[in-house]
Parts: structure tokens; C-alpha cells; sequence
């Protein structure tokens, strides 16, 4: 390492100073949310419902939308994302011009602002289905949204069962769908549960697409065709409208990053559950 | 090619052919993998196809149980027979067809289940429901293929410990599992050491009595200690040909085609 | 590998067996579910078109340019400081963070100690993973007043870039990983074997070589740059005007959606989805651009 310092000093040290400048912000950012939240953050807090406007209580009734958002979300978004994964990656060829629409139609949704399907909820579940402003409609909202990830991890997680097994498979005479239900879907659960929580990851994180869809009731939800509000929208409400309203923004901010780190870190270790076990024990070739 | 339709003749008189293909050619895309092949395979003989790498012979053997289905941007012509049964046919029960014509692999493949599981899971999509009839099936095709021994105490572990010539041997007991009429080798033991290629190739001499065996080597040695009749493939203008189809002990004794013979005596391929 | 039946010639005819069929009904059930799938986006275009419509058909786009200023409660509906606000916001940022992305993504290939990159990448994928809520929150709390301090009022067109700067930093530092990952080891080697230092290794056979992995990247940064909606609408003041500088206030077409969506109606609501199409147009145009560029580019990446 030292040679090449002296080698090419200027570029070398830009690198590292970008890198560290970089790590930095990053632990700038969270330090500040960790510093700041995690005085708020208690058993009341995540139980107990916001009080005057959430400047203070807790986010208990918030927490429960966010998890019913999330639940009609993934309970949506995961049958029809599978089904249209294991289309895409058994029955289709890559030729078929169907297959290239869905395809083609998934790289663009993957692409839409959020605030384009907010746009798109209101107008087609809050208004034209008669949703109204509730959980159903925000959580139909962010199925359309996380769609995209879950089918390409899914494909992913079936193109990475080995052929061997479905030409085994068919030789023995087994029928496609046995194939499907008992070999391949099995092997690929893995990739299939990756895509699960980088879905609920990117369907926790989202704001600007329920903000008129789901809605900003902070009471606790009676039924999904309640408005509830998420997590998200919390920390939106309180640091923008609300004054006095940073502490327990910063709290639920906290609640929220360690949320994700924690969906992140499951993420990561499903991945590598996944791709670790075909390569045992298929590696002689 | 009149030598190949004078031996097929020769054969058929000493017994109907139980399943042959007539002028049978699969191209992929715009290339051609192998064109008007013929042959005929009987009952209780082994059939050998040898040939340098690349000419079409485990395409071949795909299409007899129509694997081709699966095989993307694959087209074949020609026909084929099962008996009487016409297995081009589009809307033939493909389940039933390979269930009468069996497919093992050059490189073993049980399924990620458990040893019994890799016998009794097909058995059971075929209908044989009562557990002591499956029990009894396990262990008659596990003593078979000469396994029973080696693994009657952990029929429950994972069929993916076992060493590559178990596997493949279990692969066998698979497909025998399912009684088929017809059994398809594609390089069974090419994957294997030298010892756990023994042990599979005596399994395959063993299998001759029950079964017609149609087998791809491009070990020349095996397919003299094996084979009761033997094609040999070729590459010719860049795709695979049929050049020469007999009894074995003719065509490597006296070998009609020049081709062969520079082959069979490893001047060439 | 796929499962399709038309693979042969079929010299005869034979009627399908009557017995029923399992696999045809999974089929058909999986291609339903796709085409639902697919259909989402014709839905958001024929929805936001549907919105659109009432004001288009009435007033066509020309109030948008034309009009004074942007009042819709006084029937004013010019939507060029937002715009401005989006292109600059947008412009600002990419160019900040497309080198930083890129040399972030530099140092985990060829710089640092393997463990070390690799620890790198996982704190940029948790980077790209944190909500453009919190990245506002901690924008409107930490950020803002300290730019208040250098040049009041702090909510500014400068905030917005460096949140927006951080926040598709990752997504560039990501993609780019990617594409240098997929360069040939040879090519490095030979390379280093011609004697080359390391920054000309880079400059001369890596990015050749990723390049159209990196224009991609870019492409897919503007894409997410534009669209971003909350975190912006968090630190930029949000004053419908053109900016003269940096530290100017700006509203972008996301944040207006935003601000305005939930007492809107009428003419102002439907003006609200004409932006809204309009983004949508330009994220299309954005991902044909990005195919374009895959497709073109990677026989050259091959062959060189």
C-alpha cells in the first residue's frame, strides 16, 4: 500500500477521502437519529397512542397500521408476484412476446416515483374502487409498488434451482405442476423469502405514496377500510407540521431505521443461506 | 446409409424392434444438432451409441422421451415409435411415455429429498399409494442396483451425501421404480471414478435381462464389454450423422464405413 | 428451461386424453396472475390520463408555460418553477454524486483491503436502504440550520441537492460495483502486467469496459433523483419560484403533488396529475434511454 502512494498519491488519497467522507455522513445521520431517539424509545412509547398531536404519548395505534398496511401489502403483492415470477422463469420462453410485455412493464413500474402511485392509488382505490382514504387502499398501493423486487427476486430464486432437477424431474414423468410444488418451489424458498423482505423493507420505508391513500388518522385502526397512518408518515407529520413535535419524531425515526436494519440484516443472511446450497452439493461438474 | 437399413432388417427378423426412429433430426435454431438417424432398439439387448463429443448422441436420446419439450428453441422431425404408439405425436400423454422409457443422466441427479423420498415421491405421482407396496418397491430396486446394503440403515438422510456413484446408482433405482420398458443412458458413468464406473457398468450387463437399454459412451472399451448392437455417430458438415448401426461384434470386428473403422481403431476422434 | 409443447412436428392427429388436466389449469392460473401484473402500468398510465383529461381537454398545456405564476385558487397554473426546481435539484445532485458513487464504488474494487470493501458495500447498501423520510427528518433538523447559519433561510435549493446527493449516492456506488465486478480479471492483469499504475488500469481498461454499466447507473439515478418526493419537500422551502441562487427556496413538480393532492379539486387536482403524467412520460423516456444504452453498448463491451 505504501508503494502505490507514493506511485500515484493524488488519486489514491482522493479515494480514500471520498470513502471516509462517505462513511462519515452515513454514521453523521445515524449517529444523530441513534443520539437523539433513543432517549424516547420505551415500552410506553411503542405501546401507548400519541397525545397532543404526537408531541407526546407514544405510537402504539401507528405501529398497528403500519403492520396492517404492510400485511395488505405483501398478502397482495406475494401470491401475485410469485405466480408471476415462477411464469417468467418456468413456463416462458425468453422470446415469447407475452413474457416480454409483463417483462418490460416490471422494469418501468420498478421505475415510477412513489408519488405517481399515490397519485394512481387515490384516483383507482380511494376513488374509483371507493376505498376511501384506509389501510386497504394504502396497502393496495404499495403491492403495485413493491411487485417489481419481489418478482425478480423470486426469478432469481427458481433460475437458480439446477436444470438437472426438473429434467430429472420430467423423465421420471413427473407432472409440472408436482415439479413446481414439491422440487422447485422448495429450493427456491430461499430466494422467494429474500424477495419477502426486501419487499416489506421497501413497503416500510415508503411515505409520499400513502400520503393520500392511507391516509393521516393517527387513532388506532377499527378495520382496513380505516385510515391509518404509517410510521413514515409520523415522523413526516411531526418534524414538518407539528412544533415540539422532534422528539418524538426522532424516536419514531430510531424505531424506524432499526426496523430496516434488522429487515436488511435478514435479507442478507437469507441470500447467502440461498446461494450456498446448491453450490454444496452440486459442485463436482 | 444402406448399410444402416440392411442391419435394421437384419434385426428385425430376428425380433420386432420395440421402439425405433425413422429418419429422426433436431436442430436447435438455425443449427442442426443431428439429421436423419434410424435405428431400432430390442427388448433384452443393449444398444450402444459411440461417437466423438458434440454430434448429437445425448439430443438424441432426449427426444425418445421427448425431453426435448423442455429444451428452449429445440425442433425436431422425423418419427418415432414406442411399439405401435406414435410418440411424435403432439397430444401424447408424455407423462405415460416417459414413464415406459426411463432417462438416466451423466451427471447423477437425485432430488434434494431423502433416499426414500427419491423413490417413493414419484411412485406415489404414479399411483401407488399403499405404503408397504412402496416399501416393498424401494427395497427390491435399492437390491437391484446393488445399493440395499450400503444404505438400508439411513434411507432417511439426504440423497445428496451420498458419493457420486451411490447417487447415481440411486438414480437407476429411481427409474426402475416406475417399471420401464425402456431404459436411456446418456454417459452414465462418465462422471464417476473408475471403481463406481465399474460397479455401474456391471449394474447396466445385469439390466440387459429385463429391459431394453439404449446407451451413449464415447468409451469404446465399455461399449465392446456391453453392447449387443452399436451406432456409431459422426460429425459431417458440422452436424451429427448416423454413419454406421449393427451388431456389435460385426462393427467392430469388420466396420463398414471407413469412418468407423479409423474411429474403432483410434486413428480418429 | 421451459416448458412448452410445440417443439415437434407432429406427423398425426390424436385426441387429447380426457383425463383432467392439472398442468393446464396451473398454467392459465399463472398467466392470469401475469397479465395482472403487467397491467399495473397501463393502469397508472390510463388513470393519470383519465385525471389529466378534464384539464388537457379545456385548457390544453399551454396555461402550464403561459400562465403568470402558479395560484390555482385563482386559476394560475404555470408549473416552470418547478420545473426549474426539479431540473436543477436533479442536475445539482447527480453531478455531485455520480463521481462520489462511482469512487465509492472504486474503492471497494481495487483500493481497499478486501474486508474493508466488502464492509463498505454493506454500509452503502444500508445507505440505499434508510427512508427519504429520515433522510428529511435529519435534512430539516441538522442540515437546514446549519445552512441558515452560512446564508439564511436555510430551506434551499442547496439543502435539497446534497439530501438528494446522499440519497442516490448509493444507488449510483451500487450499480457501478456491479458493472466493475464484471470486467474481466485478464483485462486487469494484462494491464498490470503492460506496467500500467493502478489510476491508469482504471482510466484506460475499466471504465471502457463498464461503461455502459455506469451509463445506466447514471440514467437510473436521474430517474430516482426526479422522482424523489418527501425528503426534497423536508429541506427545500417549498416557495413556488424560479431560484436565482443556490440558497434560494424551491418547489419541485413532486413536492407540489404532495402539498397540494389532498385539498385539491377540480381544474387543481386534474393540473396536479398533468405533472404527474408528465413525470411518468419522463421516467419512461428514461428507461427506454437506459435499454438503448445496454443494447448498444454491450457487443462493444464484448468485443473490446
Amino acid at each position: 500500500m505504501k508503494q502505490e502512494i507514493i506511485k500515484s498519491p493524488i488519486s489514491t488519497i482522493l479515494v480514500w477521502l471520498v470513502a471516509v467522507l462517505v462513511t462519515g455522513t452515513f454514521a453523521w445521520i445515524l449517529g444523530d437519529i441513534i443520539f437523539h431517539g433513543v432517549g424516547g424509545i420505551s415500552w410506553e412509547f411503542l405501546t401507548t397512542a400519541p397525545e397532543d398531536a404526537g408531541r407526546s404519548g407514544g405510537i402504539g395505534p401507528i405501529l398497528v397500521s403500519t403492520g396492517l398496511i404492510l400485511a395488505v401489502a405483501m398478502g397482495v403483492s406475494v401470491p401475485l408476484g410469485v405466480g408471476t415470477a415462477i411464469l417468467l422463469a418456468e413456463f416462458t420462453s425468453a422470446t415469447n412476446w407475452f413474457g416480454r410485455f409483463v417483462r418490460r412493464s416490471l422494469d418501468i413500474l420498478a421505475g415510477v416515483p412513489s408519488i405517481v402511485f399515490g397519485l394512481f392509488g387515490n384516483a383507482f382505490f380511494a376513488k374509483t374502487l371507493g376505498l376511501g382514504f384506509s389501510i386497504l387502499s394504502g396497502g393496495l398501493t404499495l403491492a403495485c409498488m413493491v411487485l417489481p423486487i419481489l418478482i425478480r427476486s423470486a426469478e432469481e430464486g427458481l433460475r437458480g434451482v439446477p436444470d438437472e432437477l426438473r429434467l430429472g424431474a420430467a423423465a421420471l414423468g413427473l407432472s409440472r405442476t408436482t415439479t413446481l410444488f414439491h422440487l422447485l418451489l422448495p429450493a427456491a424458498i430461499p430466494g422467494l423469502l429474500v424477495g419477502l423482505v426486501l419487499g416489506i423493507g421497501r413497503a416500510i420505508a415508503e411515505t409520499a405514496a400513502l400520503v393520500f391513500t392511507s391516509g393521516y388518522v393517527a387513532r388506532m385502526p377499527q378495520s382496513l377500510l380505516d385510515s391509518g397512518r404509517s410510521l413514515s408518515i409520523h415522523i413526516f407529520d411531526l418534524s414538518m407540521n407539528i412544533s415540539g413535535g422532534d422528539t418524538n419524531a426522532y424516536g419514531s425515526a430510531l424505531v424506524l431505521v432499526i426496523l430496516l436494519l434488522m429487515i436488511n440484516a435478514t435479507a442478507a443472511w437469507l441470500a447467502h443461506q440461498s446461494s450456498s446450497k446448491y453450490n454444496d452439493s452440486y459442485q463436482f461438474r | 446409409m444402406t448399410v444402416t437399413n440392411l442391419d435394421n432388417s437384419k434385426a428385425r427378423t430376428q425380433q420386432p424392434a420395440l421402439m425405433r426412429t425413422e429418419q429422426l433430426s433436431l436442430s436447435y435454431g438455425k443449427k442442426i444438432a443431428f439429421e436423419d438417424v434410424s435405428i431400432a432398439i430390442n427388448q433384452s439387448k443393449i444398444t450402444a451409441l459411440v461417437g466423438p463429443s458434440g454430434c448429437g448422441k445425448s439430443s438424441f436420446l432426449s427426444c425418445l422421451n421427448r425431453l426435448t419439450d423442455l429444451i428452449d428453441n429445440c425442433r425436431v422431425t422425423g418419427r418415432i415409435f414406442l411399439e405401435k404408439w406414435d410418440v411424435m405425436n403432439r397430444n401424447i400423454d408424455t407423462i405415460a411415455l416417459r414413464r415406459r422409457v426411463g432417462h438416466i443422466f451423466q451427471k447423477p441427479n437425485p432430488f434434494p429429498l431423502d433416499l426414500w423420498k427419491n423413490i417413493a415421491f414419484p411412485l406415489k405421482e404414479h399411483g401407488v399409494k399403499n405404503r408397504q407396496e412402496i416399501d416393498s418397491i424401494v427395497e427390491r430396486v435399492l437390491k437391484d442396483v446393488g445399493l440395499w446394503d450400503e444404505v438400508k440403515d439411513r434411507l432417511k438422510d439426504s440423497a445428496l451425501a451420498l458419493s457420486g456413484g451411490q447417487q447415481q446408482r440411486l438414480c437407476i433405482a429411481r427409474a426402475l421404480a416406475l417399471e420401464p420398458e425402456v431404459l436411456l443412458m446418456d454417459e452414465p458413468c462418465s462422471a464417476l471414478d473408475p471403481i463406481s464406473s465399474g460397479v455401474v457398468e456391471d449394474l447396466i450387463a445385469s439390466l440387459r435381462q429385463k429391459y431394453a437399454l439404449l446407451v451413449v459412451t464415447h468409451n469404446l472399451a465399455q461399449a465392446k464389454r456391453i453392447a449387443d448392437y452399436v451406432g456409431v455417430f459422426w460429425v459431417r458438415d458440422n452436424r451429427g450423422k448416423l454413419i454406421e448401426f449393427g451388431e456389435a461384434k460385426q462393427v467392430f470386428e469388420s466396420p463398414q464405413h471407413d469412418l468407423t473403422a479409423a474411429y474403432i481403431s483410434g486413428h480418429r476422434g | 428451461m421451459t416448458w412448452l409443447e410445440d417443439k415437434i412436428s407432429s406427423p398425426s392427429k390424436l385426441n387429447k386424453s380426457s383425463q383432467f388436466d392439472w398442468d393446464w389449469v396451473l398454467v392459465w392460473v399463472l398467466r392470469i396472475m401475469a397479465a395482472i401484473t403487467g397491467a399495473i402500468v397501463l393502469l397508472i398510465v390510463i388513470f393519470l390520463i383519465l385525471e389529466s383529461l378534464p384539464f388537457l381537454l379545456v385548457k390544453g398545456i399551454g396555461p402550464f408555460f403561459t400562465d403568470p405564476t402558479w395560484n390555482p385558487t385563482e386559476g394560475l397554473y404555470n408549473f416552470t418553477p418547478m420545473l426549474w426546481g426539479t431540473l436543477l435539484a436533479t442536475m445539482g445532485s447527480v453531478v455531485v454524486a455520480t463521481p462520489l458513487g462511482i469512487i465509492s464504488a472504486l474503492f471497494c474494487q481495487y483500493y481497499a483491503p478486501v474486508a474493508m470493501g466488502n464492509l463498505y458495500r454493506r454500509l452503502i447498501e444500508l445507505l440505499a436502504g434508510i427512508p427519504s423520510v429520515v433522510y428529511g427528518f435529519w435534512g430539516l433538523v441538522v442540515l437546514v440550520p446549519l445552512i441558515n447559519r452560512l446564508h439564511p433561510p436555510g430551506a434551499s435549493l442547496l439543502a435539497g441537492i446534497i439530501i438528494l446527493t446522499i440519497m442516490i449516492l448509493p444507488t449510483i456506488a451500487l450499480v457501478a460495483d456491479a458493472s466493475f465486478g464484471k470486467v474481466p480479471q485478464e483485462y486487469l492483469l494484462g494491464a498490470t502486467s503492460l506496467g500500467l499504475s493502478k489510476w491508469g488500469t482504471i482510466c484506460n481498461v475499466v471504465f471502457p469496459a463498464a461503461k455502459s454499466g455506469l451509463f445506466t447507473g447514471v440514467i437510473l439515478t436521474v430517474g430516482r433523483a426526479i422522482g424523489e418526493t418527501m425528503a426534497v419537500l423536508m429541506v427545500c422551502g417549498n416557495v413556488v419560484e424560479t431560484p436565482s441562487s443556490i440558497f434560494d427556496p424551491i418547489r419541485t413538480l413532486t413536492a407540489n403533488i404532495a402539498l397540494e393532492m389532498a385539498y385539491a379539486l377540480g381544474n387543481h387536482r386534474s393540473a396536479l396529475f398533468v405533472s404527474g403524467l408528465a413525470l411518468m412520460a419522463i421516467i419512461v423516456l428514461l428507461a427506454v434511454a437506459a435499454e438503448v444504452i445496454t443494447v448498444t453498448s454491450s457487443p462493444v463491451t464484448k468485443n473490446s
